[in-house]
């Protein structure tokens, strides 16, 4: 296997919640243009870990280093330009907007940094429409969010992060709540952005997970149980144990 | 036909606004023009509160330090240091921009109910100071400015600013500056990003917004358009009085936005005309105005739940910026 050098890494990265050890100290490297899923039992830390490599929260102790920088003091909307997007497991769009204007604020936040582009209201539309377009929601671009089916908001919440041209994607629970027949076309869809971008994946659909995922990371207790391919954490003992409680 | 953008609608409304606010200094009688030039400075101050309050959510109870600022800096440096009126002005905008950068910076650590307390408590400090340093401001008891510091000077000439006609023009153009600066801010992207902040701010700080740079920057702004409407105050009317920092002037602004609509670019001057025409009708027939007012705001709130322009937009023109 080629040497890939890892777009992030962290390292003995640790937050407490009072007595709580909801991290701690994790070891973590994801080489870019992977698709990785964190799965574990609830409570296991999962959100509170990708929390910490986006910014979210602050960590009591350890490091984040995103493309061979240390990022740890780095605040999130910082994180964000430098390419990490994280969708929320709590879907998080403006309900009073249309769906083409919860996409416009990402592109144009893109935008303003892209100096050889720039900001024009040209510009703006063409990325907000081809986000919609890739996530399947184009013929939406006019509706109110909050009047979007949830499965079609959480499509959008998606969009968000793509407009935001990430170099990671940090999905957090995305399938969480959608039908089956949706949940198909979001397996389509995360393989598509996964050709592009590298996709950190907290799931709980091991269908999903088992699709997706080029190598999967088990969390217990705020520690890393087990990591490597679908095929080896499916045979792995601890695994079967924490999950079976067997 | 062609149908109109709402683009286009929502520019040809503000200009209609304006042409009408300028018959009116024509066609008024001298009383009404006089509470008129009033109400366009003051709404002015409702326009700066809207940006911060109606449009990026920020409850302060403190604009009336902005105001203040604005009027002492132009009133104290034309009274003692005999500025004329256009550098005075300035010192008005410069006092409003420091004070809001200053208080912004510390205020903005906190949200909600914090925000409202830390804002008053910069507010009461202000005020107090307007009152320690009396030998200076003369307190309660105020400052007039003699009518000869109230010029404008002009290449080519000077306006007299205490005539009517020119007050009500002058005050009308202060107006119309600030009305289309709000309108173009917010439809431009930083306006979009102030809504959505009110919306969301989380998700906007996960978009990569700078929320805290992009409040500060609307509390400044807003700030700047309070002092401008307290600048143009000192040196329109020729009174600068501690009065004017009270909490009753944090309040009026928030109150004058709530009846004229939050959030939309003309409710700030509806709800000040609304607001002064109430009082002064209820006051002209009964020493027991303020419960006729209150009576009045309840059935505003009761027929116009958010606020009177507020509820135009929601109900009949979408289009309402």
């Amino acid at each position: 296997m080629a040497a890939v050098k890892p777009l992030l890494e962290t390292h003995g990265l640790g937050r407490s919640f009072g007595g709580l050890r909801a991290v701690d100290g994790v070891d973590f490297s994801l080489p870019e243009g992977e698709t990785h899923a964190i799965i574990g039992p609830n409570g296991a830390g999962k959100t509170t870990f990708v929390s910490l490599i986006c910014g979210r929260v602050a960590p009591t102790d350890g490091r984040v280093v995103f493309d061979g920088k240390d990022i740890s003091l780095m605040p999130a909307h910082k994180r964000v330009r430098a390419g990490i997007a994280y969708t929320f497991q709590i879907t998080s769009v403006f309900a009073n907007l249309t769906a083409f204007d919860n996409v416009a604020l990402a592109v144009q936040r893109q935008l303003i940094d892209d100096h050889e582009r720039g900001l024009s209201s040209r510009a703006l539309t063409e990325h907000g429409v081809d986000a919609l377009q890739k996530v399947g929601l184009g013929d939406h671009a006019d509706k109110v969010a909050g009047n979007l089916s949830y499965g079609h908001q959480r499509l959008l919440e998606v969009a968000m992060g793509l407009a935001l041209r990430p170099r990671l994607l940090i999905l957090d629970e995305p399938t969480q709540g959608l039908s089956d027949s949706e949940i198909e076309n979001f397996i389509a869809l995360v393989r598509q952005i996964g050709e592009e971008a590298t996709v950190l994946l907290i799931e709980h659909n091991m269908d999903v997970v088992m699709a997706l995922a080029e190598r999967i990371t088990v969390m217990e207790q705020g520690r890393i149980l087990a990591q490597g391919a679908p095929a080896e954490i499916r045979a792995n003992q601890a695994v079967q144990q924490a999950y079976l409680g067997g | 036909m062609t149908r109109l953008t709402p683009s286009t609608k929502s520019i040809a409304l503000h200009v209609g606004v304006v042409l009408l606010l300028l018959a009116l200094n024509f066609l008024l009688p001298e009383y009404h023009r006089g509470v008129f030039a009033r109400v366009l400075v003051l709404a002015v101050f409702a326009m700066g509160y809207n940006l911060a309050f109606g449009y990026t959510g920020l409850l302060s109870l403190g604009h009336a330090m902005f105001f203040a600022a604005g009027l002492y800096g132009a009133g104290l440096t034309i009274y003692h240091l005999e500025w004329s009126v256009w550098p005075a002005f300035g010192a008005g905008l410069a006092a409003g921009v420091v004070v809001a950068l200053a208080v912004g910076f510390l205020a903005l650590r906190t949200t909600g109910v914090a925000f409202m307390i830390v804002t008053l408590m910069f507010a009461q400090v202000f005020y107090l100071m307007t009152l320690y340093f009396t030998t200076y401001t003369r307190g309660e008891e105020g400052l007039v400015l003699p009518q000869e510091t109230r010029v404008l000077g002009f290449p080519g000439g000077v306006l007299d600013l205490s005539d009517p006609s020119t007050r009500y023009l002058v005050a009308l153009s202060l107006f119309a500056i600030v009305l289309a600066a709000i309108l173009f801010l917010v439809r431009a992207p930083y306006g979009r990003s102030l809504i959505a902040i009110r919306e969301n701010e989380e998700r906007m700080r996960m978009l990569g917004y700078d929320v805290f740079a992009n409040k500060l920057m609307a509390v400044v702004l807003s700030g700047l358009f309070c002092a401008a409407s307290g600048a143009a105050y000192a040196v329109l009317f020729g009174y600068v009085g501690s009065g004017f920092a009270a909490i009753q002037y944090s309040i009026l602004p928030l109150l004058w936005v709530l009846v004229g609509g939050a959030a939309t670019t003309l409710g700030p001057l509806i709800g000040t005309l609304f607001m002064f025409y109430v009082i002064d009708t209820a006051s002209s027939y009964t020493t027991a105005h303020l419960m006729v007012v209150g009576l009045v705001l309840i059935g505003v709130i009761l027929f116009f739940p958010k606020g009177i322009i507020g509820t135009v937009r929601e109900r009949w023109l979408p289009w309402l910026p």
